[in-house]
């Protein structure tokens, strides 16, 4: 038995719970504006911080975010959905309950790529605690202060079916949740910042089998890495656990990214009935056919259909179909440049120098914010396919237009990165056969390596000008091949 | 002097200040001399001076007592609860917001029953508040302090709160004027909490004339309550002295069983005035009313439950514990709340548990929503449905302070309504064992209107005269 334990194969099974604060002016329910890293306690008001005889005042903007939302993950909107109160004590919620969705839900049965959607709903955010002491944790805090600024902040939360199969994809889908979410511009989506959080659902059962483990809850994976470091580290201990004869027990987990630890969370703070109860102080939310539409003219191209398209219409490789995609702003430069570069243009080649050499040079900011043209790039690329400019000095050209802008013609003359003609060519490579007399004698031993020193020392004296084949042809006519 | 001061009522004082014939800080100070010298435990705080000018407006300044649940920026607001002693909002209720900027003058706070959970002001942080027409009786609850205060000539007029029937059976026991509005006419923002879908600010009055007159100034759709309609026609103050046209129905569960022989003599005697008057009387069935109580105690306690939750000594109000989250939690709502309070947190709480939220929660609405059907059935065959306000007339302080039950039943006659967002009004129809008995009428959403029309022409018949002995 242990043996055929030992030798069975496993398949995870996960799902994921995201919540995205959005980026209205106000809160959700009330007027105060949102937070960013305002002193403690200044953005709020009687109604956020739970002041006797307050009531909630559903924020419109949120409402239209949160359909923007749902529309894009191709859900059926509830036609009325309804607020509930989740009750439960703990300092960072003033009124004692939370005010979220609970059985109708805005939005549910969608899709977005491989991964279904199950629902989709709004609420309010916790107000931030902040605990002195060691632990981080509440209880063994010598002391904590809340900050009420969060409090209030409107949430999307979005819940998945358990289609993940891996904490790689769970990663990927989530690069693909934020590339949408940050397309429709409605949040920050800065997961170390909290504007996106993941927790994950995690189970593992025999490959093949259709019933479904017991699931964990993973909590705090506050980046990309950590949610997949974390999800395969849940993994291996199911799998270890249920290799050595034993049972996985639902709990909620929480990950410690320095450790990368997964120590289970007090069941105190756990165990909760949240009696959910429907929100008696608002009315319920039945979006207009006119709100609908507005959510509905509001929303662009999302990465999705656009990685799709990429690769549909224009052939791309889909790797760079998808970095284009997801990435609104270098999706954007690319098109343009694929523009500027009229009929003909090559667009797998712009989409390589894109995602290669320009994201090498402009890292996470927007090419458009740099002083290259789409147009200069256009013109550089035509350059490197007519000859006219070796790769490798296309590379140098690019960084200077990059810099400092300009035309790639005029900085291939100012700078002498034009390929080296013939004459100058044949100069330098008889110069190189001088220098390095031992490695032609290794040539003419029949050692093909020993090309590479000539070559080399050629590409330096041309600052990488010469065209590589040519220099080969070259010495080999002159060693008499 | 005074004394002819006192005997003025609201609309005709204000009338007087308006005309030049009387100084609104003369009236204040009157009021605010005996509001501050009572010994009814009407009052748990009397505002230091007249407002420095005449108030704009057609209220001119005439002072106006608030039920302690209602926010006063800068002023004691803690709903008659120990847990919010020493509170003071940093905003203002929207109702009495509105009723300022009508030329209204706050005169006091008033004491009620903790959390407006009561049916005699016993339960009060506080300490409870006397009948002023027998001082061992109680005065109703929970609005009680308003009840008494205007019944005693301690202040003209009052607001309250009516989430069972705590504007009417106050109002009835009193010998007093109360009205509860639609559900939605009167903004809550600023009324702290007990059981938000039924909440509902309405006035206490010596008359029909000034009920209607402080109605028409609370009423009105507010930004800041989501539930709030406002009401689709000004009040208007009634005129009427006839009954002509119209249908009065008499529900046999609300006037039957358990009904004082005393309090029935006078509400038959009141039907009978209004048969007098033109109306036509007739029966009509509201066949799940008598389950009002059951389903009353488990949808306002629940909602009790979440209201009070906020009552954490984190922010504001008492706090009482050493440092350790829990008895913080603990200590503080151990020694904030009072009995009765406890008791529906632990009611309201048990009602929405998982397992348990269905067979209580979802069956008190099922409820609910079947006792509002059978209004808008009897109302396709009626006008209007009249009933005695309290099955009794107010009893003593302590009878039934033991017997939670019995208290709750004090309610039977005016919990329907509200479960069913109605418009109800008590007005004094006479006399039982020396005490004042009320007489209810309620009507559709949003009659107002018809409601006060048909009070003030029974008020007229009836010839309800005065009040208490003043002290």
């Amino acid at each position: 038995m242990p043996e055929a334990l030992a030798e069975r194969a496993y398949e995870p099974v996960i799902g994921l719970e995201i919540h995205v604060q959005l980026k209205t002016r106000t809160k959700m329910f009330c007027g105060c504006k949102l937070s960013f890293g305002e002193e403690p306690n200044t953005r709020t008001c009687p109604v956020c911080l739970g002041h006797p005889g307050t009531l909630p005042v559903t924020n419109a903007e949120a409402v239209h975010f949160a359909l923007m939302i749902g529309l894009a993950l191709e859900c059926e909107i509830a036609p009325r959905s309804i607020f509930h109160r989740k009750n439960y004590f703990y300092p960072d919620l003033p009124k004692g309950y939370q005010v979220s969705q609970y059985d109708v839900p805005l939005a549910s049965r969608g899709r977005l790529g491989d991964v279904r959607i199950h629902r989709v709903h709004l609420e309010e955010d916790a107000a931030k605690l902040v605990h002195a002491g060691a632990s981080g944790r509440i209880h063994s805090a010598e002391s904590s202060v809340v900050d009420f600024n969060r409090g209030g902040t409107p949430l999307v939360e979005i819940v998945t079916e358990p289609d993940v199969r891996s904490a790689s994809q769970a990663k990927e889908w989530l690069e693909l949740l934020r590339s949408t979410l940050r397309r429709l511009e409605v949040s920050d989506v800065r997961m170390e910042e909290g504007s996106l959080r993941c927790d994950a659902n995690v189970s593992i059962r025999p490959a093949g089998e259709a019933t479904l483990g017991t699931k964990t809850e993973l909590k705090n994976m506050n980046s990309f890495r950590f949610l997949e470091r974390g999800v395969n580290a849940e993994i291996a201990r199911q799998e270890e656990t249920l290799r050595a004869g034993g049972a996985i027990s639902q709990e909620t987990l929480h990950y410690d990214p320095a450790s990368g630890a997964l120590s289970p969370l007090r069941s105190k703070e756990e165990a909760h009935d949240y009696r959910y109860l429907p929100e008696p102080d608002l009315v319920p939310l039945a979006p207009t056919e006119e709100m609908l539409e507005r959510a509905r003219a509001a929303l662009p191209e999302l990465p999705a259909q656009r990685a799709e398209r990429l690769e549909r219409d224009l052939g791309l490789p889909p790797d760079n179909a998808q970095r284009l995609a997801f990435r609104t702003d270098l999706g954007d430069f690319f098109e343009a440049t694929l523009q500027a570069a009229g009929d003909g243009a090559d667009a797998r080649t712009i989409s390589n120098w894109l995602t290669g050499d320009l994201v090498s040079l402009v890292g996470d900011s927007d090419p458009a914010a740099s002083k290259l043209e789409p147009s200069a790039l256009a013109r550089l690329v035509g350059m490197v396919a007519q000859g006219a400019v070796a790769p490798s000095a296309a590379k140098e050209v690019l960084a200077i237009l990059v810099a400092d802008g300009g035309d790639p013609a005029r900085v291939v003359e100012a700078k002498g990165l034009g390929r080296a003609g013939a004459d100058e060519l044949t100069r330098v490579v008889e110069r190189a056969m001088a220098d390095q007399a031992d490695a032609v004698e290794k040539i003419r031993a029949g050692n093909r390596k020993a090309e590479g020193a000539i070559v080399g020392a050629v590409m330096r004296e041309t600052k990488g000008r010469a065209d590589g084949a040519e220099v080969i042809r070259l010495l080999r006519e002159r060693i008499g091949e | 002097m005074s004394q002819d001061l006192l005997g003025l009522s609201a609309a005709q004082a204000a009338e007087r200040i308006r005309g030049g014939d009387l100084a609104s800080h003369e009236l204040f100070d009157a009021y605010r001399e005996r509001a501050a010298g009572e010994e009814l435990g009407a009052f748990l705080w009397v505002a230091d001076q007249a407002p420095e000018a005449t108030p704009d407006g057609p209220l001119a300044g005439v002072p106006l007592a608030v039920k302690d649940l209602f926010c006063v920026e800068g002023v004691p607001s803690a709903a008659a609860s120990r847990i919010l002693e020493g509170y003071r909002p940093p905003y203002t209720a929207t109702a009495v917001e509105r009723l300022r900027d009508a030329g209204a003058a706050v005169l006091g706070k008033t004491n009620m029953d903790e959390f407006a959970m009561g049916s005699s002001n016993e339960n009060s942080g506080f300490g409870p508040v006397l009948n002023p027409w027998d001082r061992t009786r109680v005065p109703g609850g929970s609005s009680g302090g308003s009840a008494a205060a205007v019944a005693a000539g301690l202040a003209p007029w009052a607001i309250g709160t009516d989430t069972g029937g705590s504007i009417r059976q106050p109002a009835a026991l009193c010998g007093i004027v109360g009205m509860k509005p639609t559900y939605g006419a009167v903004s809550r923002y600023g009324m702290i909490a007990f059981a938000s879908s039924l909440d509902q600010a309405g006035p206490l009055t010596r008359d029909v004339t000034d009920c209607a007159l402080l109605l028409r100034h609370m009423v009105g759709r507010d930004p800041c309550d989501s539930t709030s309609t406002g009401v689709p026609e000004e009040v208007a103050l009634p005129s009427s002295e006839r009954l002509e046209g119209l249908r009065f129905g008499i529900p046999p569960e609300l006037t039957g069983e358990g009904i004082e022989p005393g309090v029935r003599e006078v509400f038959d005697a009141t039907v009978w005035r209004i048969e007098e008057l033109g109306g036509t009387v007739e029966e009509v069935a509201l066949p799940h009313a008598g389950h009002g109580i059951s389903a009353y105690y488990v949808i306002a306690p629940a909602e009790a439950s979440a209201n009070l939750a906020r009552y954490d000594g984190v922010r504001f109000g008492q706090r009482v514990g050493d440092g350790d989250l829990l008895s913080l939690y603990e200590q503080t709502r151990e020694e904030g709340f009072g009995t009765e309070v406890k008791r529906r947190i632990m009611l309201g709480t048990y009602a929405l548990s998982s397992g348990y939220y269905e067979a209580y929660y979802g069956r008190a609405q099922r409820v609910r929503t079947k006792i509002a059907d059978d209004f808008r059935a009897a109302f396709e065959r009626v006008d209007l449905i009249v009933t005695p306000t309290s099955p009794t007339v107010a009893f003593g302080l302590g009878e039934r302070t033991d017997d939670p039950l019995a208290m709750y039943l004090s309610d039977a006659l005016t919990v329907p309504m509200p479960l069913a967002g109605l418009p109800a009004i008590s007005i004094p129809a006479g006399m039982s064992e020396e005490l004042p008995v009320g007489f209810q009428i309620a009507g559709p959403a949003f009659s107002e209107n018809q409601i006060l029309d048909a009070a003030y022409a029974i008020e007229r018949a009836v010839g309800f005269d005065g009040g208490p002995p003043r002290a």
